[in-house]
């Protein structure tokens, strides 16, 4: 496992597919993570409780990887933290006026043919390949 | 809820954040790789798209076949495709090519506690909250 290939991508994908079918079970809604995660930040949200333990397990899960994996704790920054900061700005806002992210819109929505997801998520894969074409160009 | 199945989140969330960080997508340099098309192009991101889309594209196939009443399954009905959604796509997109992070790789990275993640996952609370307060943004 410690040097990753494609398969690692493909058998990863596999288990996020899982992952969120078994949350979609269990919840009855889309468990995209921007979604799961804004609506904590929301007081009238009623059902706090799933979101904040399915959030912990993620988080718990990755941490295993992390220590079993050494494909898995690879970590390459590529970015001052300057611009992490204003990434997660802009990602946080974006994925709430849009309605989802990567997993809402781009896993579940698109797993279900659903036109606003694949408009979504063509939309967000090309600004962010315009955003990195642009960055590897200007930056210094 | 019961004690059951907060426990099943718990293990989906774990699942979730083992796909993650095997799939290689808690690496920022592996997403960005994906997303320069004009540099050394990286295709992981796709089989991760692969696998994750066609695995839940047909668990959700079969489980609305099955038509269990027990089974409260969301709507796969399209909102309409409007300005919101796309401004706000196309803004997350900018995000996610400056810090090759979308949420779910970012709250993976705290597991880390990378100062990266540390960073970014409070400034995705603050815009959140701004797109929640002024726009009314909870699709």
């Amino acid at each position: 496992m410690n040097h990753y290939t494609l398969w690692h991508a493909l058998v990863g994908g596999i288990l996020i597919g899982l992952a969120s079918l078994l949350a979609t079970v269990l919840s009855g809604k889309i468990p995209g993570i921007s979604g799961v995660f804004g609506r904590l930040l929301v007081a009238a949200t009623p059902d706090k409780t799933w979101r904040a333990v399915f959030l912990f397990g993620l988080i718990g899960g990755a941490a295993l990887s992390f220590a079993l994996w050494q494909s898995a704790a690879l970590f390459r920054p590529m970015r001052p933290l300057v611009v992490m900061a204003i990434a997660g700005l802009l990602v946080g806002f974006g994925t709430r006026l849009g309605g989802g992210c990567t997993s809402g819109h781009g896993v579940c929505g698109v797993g279900m043919g659903a036109r606003d997801s694949i408009a979504a998520t063509l939309i967000f894969m090309v600004t962010a390949m315009v955003t990195v074409f642009i960055y590897n160009r200007v930056a210094l | 809820m019961k004690a059951g199945k907060l426990v099943s989140f718990f293990l989906a969330g774990g699942l979730f954040g083992t796909g993650l960080a095997v799939s290689g997508m808690t690496d920022p340099a592996r997403v960005i790789g994906f997303l320069d098309l004009f540099g050394a192009w990286d295709p992981a991101l796709l089989f991760v798209m692969a696998g994750a889309v066609g695995v839940y594209g047909l668990g959700m196939l079969i489980l609305r076949r099955a038509k269990n009443r027990n089974l409260k399954l969301p709507s796969a009905a399209s909102s309409p495709i409007d300005r919101q959604l796309v401004i706000g796509s196309a803004i997350f997109g900018v995000g996610w090519g400056l810090g090759g992070f979308c949420p779910g790789p970012a709250l993976a990275n705290l597991g880390a506690l990378r100062v990266e993640a540390l960073l970014f996952v409070p400034a995705m609370a603050i815009g959140t909250l701004l797109a929640q307060r002024f726009f009314r943004a909870d699709r």
